[in-house]
C-alpha cells in the first residue's frame, strides 16, 4: 500500500484507501497509548513546529501529546507572542522557522488557506490543524475513526451534522472525507447558520427540521454553537435553539436504537446536547473521538514523516 | 545456550534460486528447537513465546504447539510489531498495518524472542527495545530459523534452525503455506528482482 503525501491540508487530496490507511495506522497505536510507557521512538530527532496563531487548548495538546509519544521534539510557536504582531510577514516568519531545520508545521490560523501558504513556502511537510472556516482535516479524522472503532462501516452511513454549519471548519473536511468513504450526509441547521451554498460542502441534502431527520440518521453530529455568535443576528435566543436543534433527553425516542452521538468539543451543555445525551452511555463518542484524536494525529505524523514510502521490509 | 553458533558469513553462498529448507526441514528444526528450549530452561516455567511480526508469529504458534505436544503445556503467546522502533524509519518505511499483540504481563518472564531470518540483527535491537518497553522480562532468548549472517551489531541467536551462509545481493525468504499459498520452504533469491530484503510482505493486508 502506498501513502505519497507530504502534507495533510486539505482532506478532498485524500482517497478512501489514504483514510483509511489513516485509520489502520491509529489503531496500531493503541497498543501504545495502553501500556505503561506510552512513548516509541520513531520520530526520534525530527523536530516539529505547532504554529498556533489562534488559541486552542484541546487540538494543540493532542498534538503535543501525539509528538512526544512518538518521540518527536516539539516547539510552540505562537500565541499573544506571535511574531506577526512585531509586524513580521507570515512568510519571513515561515523562513525563520525553517532556518530552524525542521521537519514539520503544524498551523492553526484564523486565516482560511494558511497552511496551504506555509507549504508552498517552507518545502516542509505541514498539518492543517484548523484554518478559519476552512477546514480541519485531523477533526475529521478523528471523527472518522471514532465511528470506524464503533463498528460502523460508512458506505451507506446516514450521518446528519446539526448546528453552526456556517462557520464550522470541521465541516469543511468531515463532510468531503464522509462523502469519500461512502456516507450519506445531511446537513442539519436554521437557515441563518447554513453557507450561502451548502452544496459546495458536497453534502447529500439540507434540512431545517432536526425531529424529521432524526429517525433516518446512524450518526448525530453536533457542531458547538458559539454562544457569542448566537445572541443576536442568527438565531433569536439560545433556548430556542436548544429547543429546536438540541439533541436533548426527549428527542431519544426518534433515534435509531443504536445511533451514535459525536461532538467535536468543547461542549455547551444544556445548548447542542443536554447532560443526559452528552453523557449517554451507550451512543455518546465524544470522550473515544478525544482519545481518537491522539491515535490519528500519532498515524498522521507517522504517514507524513516517513521514509521513501516503498515498502523495505528488512 | 545451544551449541549453534554464528555463521561465518563471509564463507562459500549457496547459489540463488534454491532452497535451502522444505517443508520437513521446518518442522524437524522447529521440534528441535524446541527440545533445546525445554532443556536450556529445564522445562517450560516461566517461559513465554513472541513472535516478531510478519513470519515470526507463525513461527511462534509452531513451537507453541510443539513445546505443548512435548511437555503439555500451554505457554503465553503474543505478537510483536516492530515498525515504530525501526532504526531506517526516516529512510525506508513500509505502511504495512500490523500491531503488537501480546495479552500477558512479560514482567519476570523468560520470553523466547522468534523471527524467521537474523541478518543485521537490527529488527532484532528494535524488537529488543520494544520488549522493553512493555515490560520488564526477567530473560530474553533468541530463537531464529535461519541464520545468514552479515550482523551489523553484538546480538546472536540462541537457538538456530540452520545456518545458511549467504552473499549480501542475495535475500533469504520463508515462504509459509498458511500465509503464501506455496509450500512452506526458505529460499535463497535474489534481490535485484525488486523484492525486499529479509520477510517476505504478507500477501494481504487488513486491519484489526
Amino acid at each position: 500500500m502506498a501513502f505519497n503525501h507530504k502534507n495533510l491540508i486539505d482532506i478532498r487530496e485524500y482517497s478512501s484507501d489514504d483514510i483509511m490507511l489513516i485509520l489502520e495506522t491509529a489503531a496500531r497505536f493503541k497498543e501504545v497509548n495502553e501500556r505503561r510507557i506510552k512513548q516509541v521512538p520513531t520520530l526520534k530527532g525530527t523536530t516539529i513546529v505547532n504554529m498556533f496563531n489562534e488559541p486552542s487548548t484541546r487540538t494543540r495538546s493532542s498534538f503535543e501529546i501525539a509528538e512526544k509519544r512518538l518521540s518527536a521534539n516539539s516547539l510552540n510557536f505562537g500565541g499573544s507572542s506571535t511574531s506577526t504582531v512585531k509586524g513580521e510577514s507570515l512568510t519571513d516568519t515561515v523562513k525563520t522557522l525553517c532556518a530552524y531545520k525542521i521537519d514539520l508545521i503544524v498551523v492553526r490560523d484564523k486565516h482560511a488557506g494558511v497552511p496551504r501558504k506555509i507549504a508552498d513556502t517552507s518545502g516542509v511537510g505541514v498539518i492543517d490543524a484548523g484554518d478559519g472556516r476552512h477546514q480541519h482535516p485531523t477533526q475529521a479524522l478523528l471523527d472518522l475513526y471514532s465511528i470506524w472503532e464503533a463498528g460502523r462501516d460508512f458506505n451507506g452511513l446516514n450521518v446528519g451534522i446539526v448546528g453552526d454549519i456556517a462557520n464550522s471548519r470541521v465541516c469543511g473536511s468531515l463532510v468531503p472525507a464522509l462523502k469519500t468513504l461512502g456516507a450519506n450526509v445531511c446537513l442539519i441547521a436554521p437557515p441563518t447558520l447554513l453557507p450561502a451554498r451548502p452544496d459546495v460542502l458536497g453534502a447529500d441534502e439540507v434540512s431545517a427540521n432536526l425531529d424529521a431527520t432524526l429517525p433516518e440518521l446512524d450518526v448525530v453530529y453536533m457542531l458547538r454553537i458559539q454562544r457569542e455568535r448566537m445572541e443576536g443576528a442568527p438565531y433569536p435566543s439560545l433556548r430556542e435553539y436548544n429547543r429546536l436543534f438540541g439533541l436533548t433527553r426527549d428527542r431519544e425516542h426518534l433515534m435509531r436504537d443504536d445511533a451514535l452521538i459525536c461532538h467535536p468539543g468543547p461542549i455547551n451543555r444544556g445548548v447542542e446536547l443536554d447532560s443526559f445525551m452528552a453523557d449517554h452511555p451507550k451512543r455518546s463518542l465524544i470522550l473515544d473521538q478525544v482519545y481518537a484524536g491522539i491515535l490519528v494525529r500519532m498515524a498522521a505524523m507517522y504517514l507524513l514523516l516517513g521514509g521513501s514510502h516503498d515498502g523495505v521490509d528488512a | 545456550m545451544s551449541g549453534s553458533s554464528q555463521s561465518g558469513a563471509a564463507e562459500a553462498s549457496v547459489p540463488t534460486g534454491s532452497v535451502c529448507m522444505d517443508a520437513d526441514d521446518i518442522t524437524r528444526a522447529i521440534t528441535r528447537i524446541a527440545h533445546q528450549i525445554l532443556e536450556s530452561n529445564k522445562g517450560a516455567t516461566g517461559l513465554a513465546l513472541v513472535g516478531i511480526l510478519t513470519r515470526g508469529d507463525y513461527l511462534a504458534k509452531m513451537l507453541h504447539d510443539k513445546i505443548e505436544e512435548i511437555e503439555g503445556v500451554d505457554l503465553p503467546i503474543g505478537a510483536l510489531d516492530i515498525s515504530f522502533y525501526r532504526d531506517d524509519y526516516l529512510e525506508h518505511f513500509s505502511p504495512e498495518v500490523l500491531s503488537t499483540d501480546i495479552r500477558f504481563d512479560i514482567n519476570g518472564k523468560t520470553i523466547i524472542l522468534i523471527d524467521d531470518v537474523l541478518y543485521t540483527g537490527r529488527t532484532i535491537r528494535a524488537a529488543l527495545d520494544a520488549l522493553m518497553d512493555i515490560g520488564r522480562p526477567r530473560a530474553v532468548q533468541l530463537a531464529v530459523l535461519v541464520d545468514r549472517g552479515h550482523r551489523e551489531l553484538p546480538i546472536r541467536a540462541d537457538y538456530v534452525g540452520k545456518n545458511v551462509p549467504s552473499a549480501s545481493e542475495q535475500a533469504v525468504r520463508l515462504f509459509l503455506e498458511e500465509v503464501d499459498g506455496v509450500p512452506s520452504a526458505v529460499e535463497i533469491i535474489s534481490t535485484d528482482d525488486g523484492s525486499h530484503i529479509g520477510s517476505a510482505p504478507l500477501p494481504r493486508i487488513k486491519g484489526e
